[in-house]
């Protein structure tokens, strides 16, 4: 008898196997040019014990921004332009603050030297992810009493974020950085086309996201909403997410609006101020959750920094702003060893 | 937000903070008394004219902060003792947006101990005090002995024998008409001035405990370069000898023991505490301890628990939890539960521009506040705390200020000096 059953349950787990793996390949539609490569993977960071996961987004073209009328809508959505994206993995989840701080705080530089590592003898990749210039300590709690194991790192700067990445790249071999926001509309969308990648009424955005109206006032720990249709977690409010772009209000205006651009990115410069983040957050109302709202970085997201010159590493008013990393499966030229060029002094 | 909003908030509430707190008194009431007309007003101008002393980071913010908060301000002296510090501070300054508001050419560049003094001596009007905080007491007493108004960094002294020079000096600023503010900038906090509005109001009944904390990781450090006399190191690495600093209970933590003695509208009795350093053990961290915990009592029963810590990889908090008999606050969240519920909602202004425009305001209405005596009563707490965990006895108010203790070298000149030892509970003598 117990034999039987558990051929049952075998039988059963297959089957729920095989509609997911239908489901999954609907959901994820695997792109002309994608190739085997593309997988879901976790990554280790090298000498910790911390791990985060990567999901593939195929390449494809979509439609980006928002059509005139769409409820909520800013200007700076428009005009709607065709845009191409190559494939990429995407962070499942919000950079965490256990990721965060091996960069941060240089644990990764401590513990090789409690456990007496020749630095001399290193690999040429260790010895770049040590050169990096880490964060200067800050000055207060900056986790703001929201929680630090297992929750998503808040109100770094852009730079901190983009210098992460460089970081991360260099221990893993692997080219990790933020997303371009085309990637992130991209990927947000999940081949959508409405105000939400679950319609345009706002109604039910509670299931996926933490907002204004759920969130206590607060960020969460990631993972426990509904992911988006791609897998996504909290892509949707939580934290509002950095993405490589420099803002301009008047970008897809440059745009031909019936050939598909490639691969746009406005380059940030030596400017500490305004970058793009996207997705909305735990302070935001839903319109700020649509997969076409553009929000942009300003001085008012560091004004409680009582320092001049102010910290190029740690803002004090964007509880509201995290990040999330991608890894281009082939790097676009123009992105090819980028790095800020944000300084303390300029 | 329209500017009036700004403006009017916090003036209401601080009527209220002024007739709730027991250790507040209107310095304006008492100048106009005695019809002394402040020296801004006596250059024949309404122009602020401002001194720096102290051109670190946050000296160079306080300064950029008091040229945009006010019409009519310039910047017209600064001092440090070094000048890399002076020449970085001007070269910010002048790429600020209030570059158009600096005027400080070579001849009021001054560098040293004595730096202060050229300062005063210039043609300023208000002065900026943001060295390290060792020397706050004296360069206060030398801004008021030479009449100008001030903008104070906080804590404003390092011991008990430079908080009785402070009271001092705020009766005498007083009786000038003098205007001085200090650098607790939560006092100046639409958030945080409404949230302590209801508590004087009776937002959670009587309070019985309160919990503050500033728990974080490590700050900057610097490491003894081989061109440094002793001095010079310890001065370019104030934060780890407690002469210059107070340790971090003083410098940091007196923000959130000045936020519970602002609720209580008064000043703990006595103390018991620890604290030590358990991670920053190595020399290139001076004298200074890397946490403490500390049992407050004041003299109406009421208790505070208070901690603060240094150490990397921990829990951390900043905050204010106030416990009451009808209700709970937590401050630093604007939020009370409880009897009567509420929530701070509207825009918060920003703290360390709204303290100089508050102060400015002062001076020109004539009427000059000063909030020095609260400043230094909550500095005083922080300074009673950490004598109580570095020689691990109960000490009193009284001890804590009539103290014989003076942590100033006796000699202040580029060369060797020898870092005081760390202190030991149970065998460092109370004094």
């Amino acid at each position: 008898m117990v034999r039987v059953r558990w051929v049952w349950v075998g039988l059963f787990v297959c089957a729920m196997l095989a509609v997911w793996k239908v489901r999954a390949r609907a959901a994820r539609p695997k792109g002309p040019s994608d190739p085997p490569e593309l997988k879901p993977y976790v990554e280790l960071i090298p000498g910790s014990d911390v791990k985060f996961e990567m999901l593939p987004i195929p390449g494809g073209t979509f439609k980006m921004g928002s059509p005139p009328g769409e409820l909520g809508r800013s200007d700076d959505e428009g005009p709607q332009h065709p845009v191409t994206v190559h494939p990429f993995w995407m962070g499942k989840a919000e950079v965490t603050w256990d990721e965060y701080d091996i960069f941060a705080f240089s644990q990764d530089i401590y513990k090789k030297q409690e456990l007496g590592v020749n630095l001399a003898t290193q690999p040429d990749n260790e010895k770049a992810a040590d050169a990096l210039t880490r964060p200067t300590p800050p000055y207060t709690d900056e986790t703001f009493g929201f929680g630090r194991k297992g929750h998503p790192a808040i109100n770094i700067t852009h730079h901190a974020a983009v210098e992460y990445c460089c970081w991360l790249s260099a221990k893993t071999g692997k080219t990790y950085r933020l997303p371009t926001e085309a990637e992130w509309e991209y990927a947000c969308r999940a081949g959508t086309e409405t105000t939400y990648f679950f319609g345009d009424n706002s109604a039910g955005v509670g299931d996926y996201a933490w907002y204004m109206e759920n969130s206590g006032a607060r960020p969460h720990a990631g993972g426990q909403k509904k992911p988006s249709p791609w897998g996504l977690y909290d892509i949707l409010g939580n934290l509002a997410e950095w993405c490589l772009d420099r803002y301009d209000k008047d970008f897809y205006g440059t745009f031909k609006p019936n050939v598909p651009t490639l691969l746009p990115v406005l380059l940030p410069g030596k400017e500490k101020f305004p970058h793009v983040a996207r997705g909305g957050s735990w302070d935001d109302k839903p319109p700020r959750l649509r997969s076409a709202a553009r929000r942009a970085s300003n001085e008012d997201w560091i004004i409680e920094d009582p320092q001049r010159p102010q910290s190029i590493w740690w803002l004090t008013d964007a509880l509201f702003v995290g990040f999330r990393i991608v890894r281009p499966l082939e790097e676009q030229d123009n992105l090819k060893g980028f790095r800020s060029q944000v300084t303390k002094y300029d | 937000m329209g500017d009036e909003t700004k403006k009017e908030r916090p003036r209401a509430s601080r009527r209220d903070f002024l007739k709730n707190s027991a250790a507040a008194v209107v310095g304006g009431a008492v100048a106009s008394r005695l019809g002394y007309v402040p020296a801004v007003h006596a250059a024949g101008s309404d122009m602020i004219k401002i001194g720096l002393i102290g051109c670190g980071q946050r000296g160079t913010g306080a300064a950029e902060d008091a040229l945009s908060s006010s019409r009519g301000v310039k910047l017209v002296a600064m001092g440090d003792a070094f000048k890399d510090h002076l020449d970085t501070s001007l070269d910010v300054l002048l790429k600020s947006k209030v570059a158009d508001r600096v005027d400080v050419p070579a001849d009021r560049r001054f560098v040293g101990f004595g730096a202060f003094e050229k300062v005063l001596a210039s043609d300023v009007n208000y002065v900026i005090l943001a060295t390290p905080p060792g020397f706050r007491a004296w360069h206060l007493k030398a801004a008021v002995a030479a009449g100008k108004n001030i903008f104070a960094e906080k804590p404003v002294a390092v011991d008990g024998s430079g908080i009785r020079m402070v009271l001092e000096v705020c009766k005498e600023a007083k009786e000038k008409g003098l205007a001085i503010g200090v650098g607790t900038q939560r006092r100046h906090q639409t958030g945080y001035l409404e949230t302590l509005k209801r508590i004087h109001d009776g937002g959670i009944g009587d309070i019985v405990t309160v919990r503050v904390y500033w728990n974080q990781g490590p700050i900057w450090v610097h490491p003894k370069e081989e061109a440094w006399s002793d001095m010079e190191w310890q001065m370019r690495n104030w934060y780890y000898f407690t002469w210059l600093c107070g340790d971090h209970i003083v410098e940091q933590h007196v923000h959130n023991l000045d936020v519970a003695n602002w609720a209580l509208g008064a000043h703990p009795a006595r103390a018991v505490g620890m604290g030590g350093r358990q991670v920053r053990t190595d020399p290139v961290y001076g004298n200074i301890y890397d946490h403490f915990a500390i049992d407050y009592e004041y003299e109406n029963g009421c208790r505070m628990m208070s901690m603060c810590r240094q150490i990397p990889g921990c829990e951390n908090s900043v905050s204010e939890a106030l416990h009451g008999t009808k209700g709970f606050c937590q401050a630093n969240k604007y939020t009370i539960t409880g009897e009567k519920s509420w929530h701070f909602e509207a825009k918060d202004s920003l703290p360390y521009v709204q303290e100089h425009t508050d102060l400015i305001a002062s001076i020109r209405s004539g009427k000059p506040y000063n909030e020095l005596q609260t400043v230094a009563e909550s500095t005083l707490t922080a300074i009673m705390g950490r004598m109580a965990a570095y020689t691990g006895q109960a000490v009193t108010w009284d001890q804590a200020l009539n103290t014989e203790e003076i942590l100033m070298p006796s000699k202040l000149e580029w060369g060797p000096l020898a870092v005081a030892p760390v202190a030991m509970p149970g065998k460092t003598k109370l004094v």
